[in-house]
């Protein structure tokens, strides 16, 4: 157990750490989204695992990272969520930092949960915003039962652990770059949690963005029928990844991994097309908080029309190729 | 092996669910269920015992009516059941249910061993899916979550679980006593038989203080949460919505939708 903070006793230049989400290809586009909400918390110190923090630099700066803690555990290879929360106790020490976000994934609440156990922190996960009152106080928005409630949360503790959901705010350079000032940690870890990792095999890349990061999905449910080409033309046309409802995974239509609910990924994109999507509960709960929900459905029955902006009584394999090629030649004429 | 099950009694997903005025989820609909992804934990658990021999003990906390989700475990094939029953829980945030279950995890061990605690990977009430981990942490134990495939290896003293990230797909291996979440991809749950129902009619169910705990009330409940609501409201519904049925133009109405709405 780490030294308890006094509640309400920020001092307001403290720092505010970031945990960055990383892969070969660089920072993961949400991390620039709660880089953008820390910088109206505090001074922005940015997280990083592992090697390949010099190739970040320059767009951490752009983005207000004042300083960055390279953090080394162990041999260096990515530490599991209990690994990891041990690891940044000890930077949230060092630093003096007294809130963490992270973006919401499952293996980053488990990091959040542990860290805020031993730090004796607040803990809100799947927050949809995030605020420091004037007095010190984090206060945190989140959508609950299946977004249908918007709820407003304080934060006891004198520290604040938030997990923010992606989608949460727009990712918004600051005007003067800064060059970030990096910090090196090494860890060394009195156990291994008993657990290691057999096999971990990264998910292939997809031209496509990443489904629980992208502005714009398109969902395919049980309507398709297994045919995803409509589904999946429409979603290129608007550079938006591919979603399915539980049917169409379970059907072995489509991976698991775009399987859109509340045992899935939950999605909040600007944009939400369902097509042949009836709308149960357990979809819902992944989904609702989308900006503007558009549903195609033959039935003029579907739960779904309860919740779109836009509902479209028709066959999914006639609206979708003709709004495909509707925005292509729109887009060609720009 | 000793396993035990950790259920969540949870307002029924189908019904109007809300939050009281105090900022609370409301529990007093009087239509509560077993929290469906628990369903998969107990699943796991009885066939772990079906295959491997040994017990299953389903735990909960909660208000009188959380009963009703371990009687639900009971039925499905766990052999008894704890019931933490305190009016000083009320409130708890996750850190607090976690200290609680992490007692009585501890409590039931000291009638000999724990092998395993399986949950499920979230309560659909709160859908924090953190609990595991705290609980993992508290007891000590390793953490193998989401677990998409579970297996144990007895002789090995391991449980080996695979999983599906957000990134990645892993195969975890931790060895015995662990704590382990299951998703609903795991099993299907099993209904429970007429014989499963009528069995579970006489199977103890253990109701616990906290005294009997030696948990501290003020670390739990309203009391020892470290966040408050401020304020819960229902969304407001969507205005200015439109239904319309394809009269051969639609795909062009969505595109002319989308360029409004500058949604492209």
């Amino acid at each position: 157990m780490i030294e308890t903070a006094a509640a309400g006793s920020a001092p307001a230049d403290a720092p505010v750490l970031v945990l960055v989400d990383h892969h070969d290809a660089g920072v993961r586009a949400p991390v620039l989204e709660l880089l953008t909400v820390a910088r109206g918390l505090g001074v922005v110190h940015a997280v990083w695992f592992g090697d390949g923090v010099e190739g970040a630099l320059e767009q951490l700066g752009a983005y207000g990272v004042a300083t960055v803690h390279q953090v080394t555990v162990g041999d260096g290879t990515a530490p599991l969520p209990p690994s990891a929360a041990e690891a940044l106790a000890e930077v949230l020490v060092a630093s003096g930092a007294t809130t963490v976000l992270v973006s919401s994934t499952f293996e980053n609440k488990e990091v959040a949960a542990r860290l805020a156990l031993v730090a004796d922190a607040g803990l809100v996960v799947d927050a949809s915003g995030v605020e420091r009152e004037a007095d010190g106080r984090v206060v945190t928005v989140q959508q609950a039962f299946a977004s249908t409630w918007t709820v407003r949360a304080e934060v006891r503790a004198g520290r604040a652990v938030v997990a923010l959901k992606a989608n949460a705010a727009p990712a918004e350079p600051v005007e003067a770059p800064r060059t970030p000032h990096v910090l090196r940690h090494e860890v060394t870890l009195a156990s291994d949690h008993g657990v290691r990792v057999v096999e971990r095999t990264p998910r292939a890349a997809s031209d496509r963005p990443e489904l629980g990061e992208a502005q714009v999905v398109v969902v395919g449910g049980r309507g398709t029928e297994g045919d995803f080409s409509v589904v999946e033309e429409l979603a290129d046309a608007l550079g938006g990844a591919v979603g399915a409802t539980r049917v169409a995974t379970d059907e072995g239509w489509i991976g698991h991994e775009a399987q859109i609910g509340q045992t899935g990924v939950t999605i909040s994109p600007r944009l939400y097309i369902g097509a042949g999507v009836s709308g149960a509960v357990h979809h819902r709960g992944g989904m609702q908080a989308s900006g503007t929900i558009v549903a195609v459905n033959n039935d003029p029955e579907a739960p779904i029309f309860e919740i779109a902006d836009l509902g479209i009584v028709g066959d999914l394999f006639t609206v979708l190729p003709q709004a495909t090629a509707e925005i292509r030649r729109l887009a060609a004429e720009r | 092996m000793k396993i035990v099950v950790c259920v969540k009694h949870v307002p029924d997903l189908q019904a109007e669910r809300r939050f009281t005025d105090d900022g609370r989820v409301d529990r007093g609909q009087g239509d509560g269920t077993l929290n469906e992804l628990d369903e998969n934990a107990v699943e796991a658990a009885v066939a772990l015992v079906e295959a491997h021999g040994g017990e299953v003990v389903v735990l909960t906390m909660g208000p009188e009516d959380a009963e009703d989700a371990v009687r639900r475990g009971l039925q499905m094939g766990a052999d008894t059941a704890v019931h933490v029953l305190d009016a000083a829980i009320e409130g708890s945030d996750a850190f607090g249910t976690a200290e609680v279950l992490a007692a009585a995890v501890r409590a039931i061990g000291a009638e000999g061993p724990v092998d395993l605690v399986v949950t499920g990977m979230a309560s659909l009430d709160g859908l924090m899916s953190v609990v595991p981990s705290l609980l993992s942490a508290h007891l000590g134990l390793p953490q193998a979550t989401l677990a998409a495939e579970l297996t144990v290896d007895p002789e090995a003293r391991t449980v080996r679980v695979r999983r599906e990230l957000d990134h990645a797909t892993e195969v975890l291996e931790a060895s015995l006593p662990a704590v382990v979440s299951v998703t609903d991809q795991a099993n299907e749950p099993r209904y429970p038989s007429f014989k499963g129902i009528m069995a579970a009619r006489k199977k103890p169910v253990v109701t616990w203080t906290l005294a009997d705990l030696g948990v501290d009330p003020s670390d739990v409940g309203e009391a020892g949460a470290r966040t408050r609501v401020l304020e819960a409201t229902p969304r407001p519904p969507r205005e200015d919505r439109v239904l319309i049925t394809d009269d051969g133009d639609a795909g062009l109405r969505l595109a002319a939708y989308l360029v409004e709405n500058r949604l492209v």
